[in-house]
């Protein structure tokens, strides 16, 4: 049963994204001018004069990070004024300031952590113009800066134009895959109005009220941008969000499969298609033992049920009976795998143990990861391979025919460290300052968990969280929207920097001394180093965290 | 200088283009087609009684109390459609225990006769729809004798109402609680047409 879950689930998005990855590449990078003709025109006509540059790796990033700062921006202002605005049926009332600033963030950063409840506190305009907007926008920075570094590592200094890779991944790749996934979820059963919330009379006379909305739009691109920010503060095991199995599947499947695709597209643009593979089977690896291990954990039932007369199935707590046994477990490996971060069962009340697998995927934040980002993230595990290799031997370390030196392995490292240090430093304080310790529902390890899991969440970019936290205070709003700011600018700007440095360098002949990259050896080296470096850093928290609870209910 | 203002009029036409496309008319390309082809979805599922008046959603778990009903999954939100959530309770820890012992005792669950897993542990949104074909089984008798059915038709009645879905034969079969005790009412009214 569940090695049928596991190939339904994860077969389709990875036999989908072979064609995918090419047809990303030709819109992101086509080869002929002549193919890309009305795009460019269309393109052009949006962008203007400044879309004709091709930049360097500096001026690409000084691109992003304006455009970057106008969505923010834009955003403020949409969720400061939402209850002038229009489209707002339900009344919404304006937004406290820190809840403004941690949104806006969270949605500019492809994060999507939510301090706010959609249906409680949002207005359709808020939804649509403001957030849904930010989920194509946020998803196409990360492809295009993923864009310039594989063209950078395939060794040119000029990366390309920003906007222009900005407005083809938007209009040629989210967009056109966002209203396939919609219309499929429409036909599914998601609803789609502008209609305010349905007044209704129970059949025992009380009364209730239905909120409702234009759901499925935004739940196609939260899906397919691994944004996973929803229309409903339950996300997916709303049924309106969520009403079926099959709805179920098509958003499971939609979660890795541009992040996929885009490791194909690294294998096209840079020319090394057997590298590509490799670096695709160890993701995929990690990714089925990921599940598996939830897979196992989460089929045995509550602890908390022992001895009652309770019929003694998996663990069903937050979890929607709609989906069958073990879609939850699934689920909550592959959106914390890529950065997704939707949920379709509460990662709170997943079993004590289960609840290490999200956070493990949101430490390593390589495992397909956010739709671009996920590889620019694995680009520096790889350079710190290839750099221990070539210690190793005693041999200058080369990467894609470039030198990587002193300049570059200073850069990766503190790429990496960047991660492991915002997560345990926020963790740290929070855990031992009211800010934090006032703020759990559950008590002990598992409350513990609870801030750890915030943290990892929004280190990641991932958005998804243990929700019993009480997190809509002005410290978390504060604390996770720098989080978010840094976690996702610093390790974007630095292997930008690492791959544009090495694109300015000689390129050397790859001699039968190089080390090469595309053997089963190779995936080996990058296994090693993402789970040593990536996971080793993070076992006392772990050990602190979910260990610890399950130790402490298993025993009693 | 001149550069960075370049810079900053490309960003404000992009994301004057991509607003438009991505809030306005991309949704709006999604209504339209949901108006056309599956109006009733489109608007929430909602249910209606005779005199057209909204009952509740198909998708939407609302509380029954009275014996006479199918009772849903426990809720976190005590069935709050406007404001939905789980318990966020850790499934090892004491709380959740304390609320499965009341549980059980309203549903006089015991060792012979132990009560469906899924009665037992709210959901994720706190209005899942739908029950699995066990707990309904499981409520048949309270349903039968509370309107003086004859436990057989009840029966008969959750089995019509089973819905497997069948795809890849992995789900489980399951019951829409609100649809069901919409046909319970509609029996009833049948078979006592002065009843209003």
């Amino acid at each position: 049963m569940q090695i049928v879950m596991l190939l339904l689930f994860l077969a389709l998005p990875v036999l989908l994204s072979w064609p995918l990855g090419r047809f990303m590449t030709a819109v992101m990078n086509p080869s002929n001018t002549s193919g890309d003709g009305r795009m460019s025109i269309l393109i052009g006509t949006i962008g203007g004069r400044m879309l004709e540059r091709e930049e360097e790796w500096k001026g690409y990033l000084l691109s992003m990070l304006i455009f970057n700062a106008v969505m923010f921006g834009a955003v403020l202002l949409m969720l400061s004024l939402q209850h002038l605005l229009p489209l707002n049926p339900d009344g919404k009332g304006a937004l406290e300031a820190s809840l403004i600033f941690n949104t806006a963030v969270s949605f500019v950063t492809n994060t999507n952590l939510q301090h706010y409840s959609g249906e409680v506190s949002m207005s359709y305009f808020s939804q649509l113009f403001a957030l849904t907007w930010l989920q194509f926008v946020s998803a196409a920075t990360g492809i295009s800066c993923f864009t310039a570094l594989a063209r950078a590592l395939g060794g040119n200094k000029l990366v390309g134009n920003f906007y222009r890779d900005l407005l083809r991944s938007t209009l040629f790749i989210l967009l056109p895959l966002s209203v396939i996934v919609a219309l499929l979820l429409v036909v599914g059963g998601v609803p789609m109005t502008y209609e305010g919330a349905a007044a209704a009379q129970t059949l025992e006379g009380a009364m209730q009220t239905i909120s409702r909305g234009p759901v499925a739009a935004m739940v196609a691109i939260k899906q397919l941008g691994t944004n996973g920010g929803g229309f409903f503060g339950p996300n997916s095991t709303h049924p309106f969000e969520n009403p079926s199995f099959l709805t179920n599947y098509i958003e499971c499947i939609s979660i890795p499969l541009i992040a996929m695709a885009t490791v194909w597209m690294f294998g096209r643009i840079t020319g090394r298609m057997r590298h590509a593979a490799v670096i695709f089977s160890v993701m995929l690896l990690l990714l089925v033992v990921k599940s598996v291990i939830a897979l196992t954990l989460e089929s045995s039932p509550s602890m908390a049920f022992s001895g009652l007369p309770i019929e003694s199935i998996s663990n069903l707590e937050g979890k929607e009976l709609r989906f069958g046994s073990g879609s939850a477990a699934l689920w909550a490996a592959v959106t914390t795998a890529t950065s997704n971060g939707s949920v379709n069962s509460m990662h709170d009340s997943l079993n004590p143990l289960t609840g290490m697998v999200p956070l493990a995927g949101m430490w390593l934040n390589v495992i397909f990861g956010g739709v671009g980002v996920g590889f620019i993230n694995m680009f520096i595990f790889i350079i710190v391979g290839v750099f221990i290799c070539g210690m190793m031997v005693g041999r200058t370390p080369e990467y894609c025919a470039r030198k990587v030196e002193t300049h570059e392995m200073k850069l990766a490292l503190l790429a990496l460290l960047v991660h492991p240090l915002l997560i345990l430093v926020g963790t740290a304080v929070f855990a031992s300052t009211p800010w934090g310790s006032a703020t759990v529902l559950n008590k002990g390890a598992h409350g513990f968990t609870e801030i750890l899991y915030e943290f990892s969440s929004a280190a990641a970019n991932n958005g998804s969280g243990f929700e019993g936290l009480g997190d809509n205070t002005v410290p978390w709003n504060v604390a996770t929207g720098l989080v978010m700011l840094l976690g996702r600018y610093i390790p974007i700007i630095l292997p930008l920097a690492i791959a544009g440095s090495m694109a300015a360098k000689k390129p050397v002949p790859e001699t039968t001394g190089t080390l090469r990259i595309d053997t089963p050896l190779f995936a080996v080296v990058i296994l090693g180093s993402v789970l040593l470096i990536g996971a080793l850093l993070f076992m006392p928290v772990a050990v602190l965290g979910p260990v610890a609870d399950y130790l402490s209910t298993a025993i009693q | 200088m001149n550069d960075s203002r370049e810079n900053l009029a490309a960003s404000l036409r992009t994301a004057l283009a991509t607003i438009v496309l991505c809030g306005g008319l991309y949704p709006l390309f999604i209504f339209g087609f949901a108006r056309f082809a599956t109006p009733e979805s489109a608007s929430g599922s909602m249910l209606r009684d005779r005199t057209g008046k909204i009952v509740g959603s198909r998708l939407v778990a609302q509380d029954f109390t009275q014996p006479g009903y199918f009772r849903p999954r426990p809720s976190a939100v005590k069935y709050n459609a406007a404001g939905a959530g789980g318990s966020n309770l850790s499934p090892a820890g004491p709380e959740i225990r304390e609320r499965a012992v009341k549980t059980v005792a309203d549903f006089g669950a015991d060792a012979q006769r132990p009560l469906p897993a899924d009665l037992a542990a709210a959901s994720g949104s706190g209005l899942d729809p739908v029950i699995s074909l066990k707990a309904a089984l499981f409520q048949a008798q309270r349903v039968a004798s509370a309107r003086g059915f004859a436990l057989a038709d009840v029966e008969a009645m959750v089995s019509r109402h089973a819905e497997r879905e069948k795809i890849f034969w992995i789900g489980e079969g399951v019951v829409n609680v609100l649809a069901l005790n919409m046909e319970l009412d509609a029996l009833q009214n049948k078979n006592t047409p002065s009843r209003p």
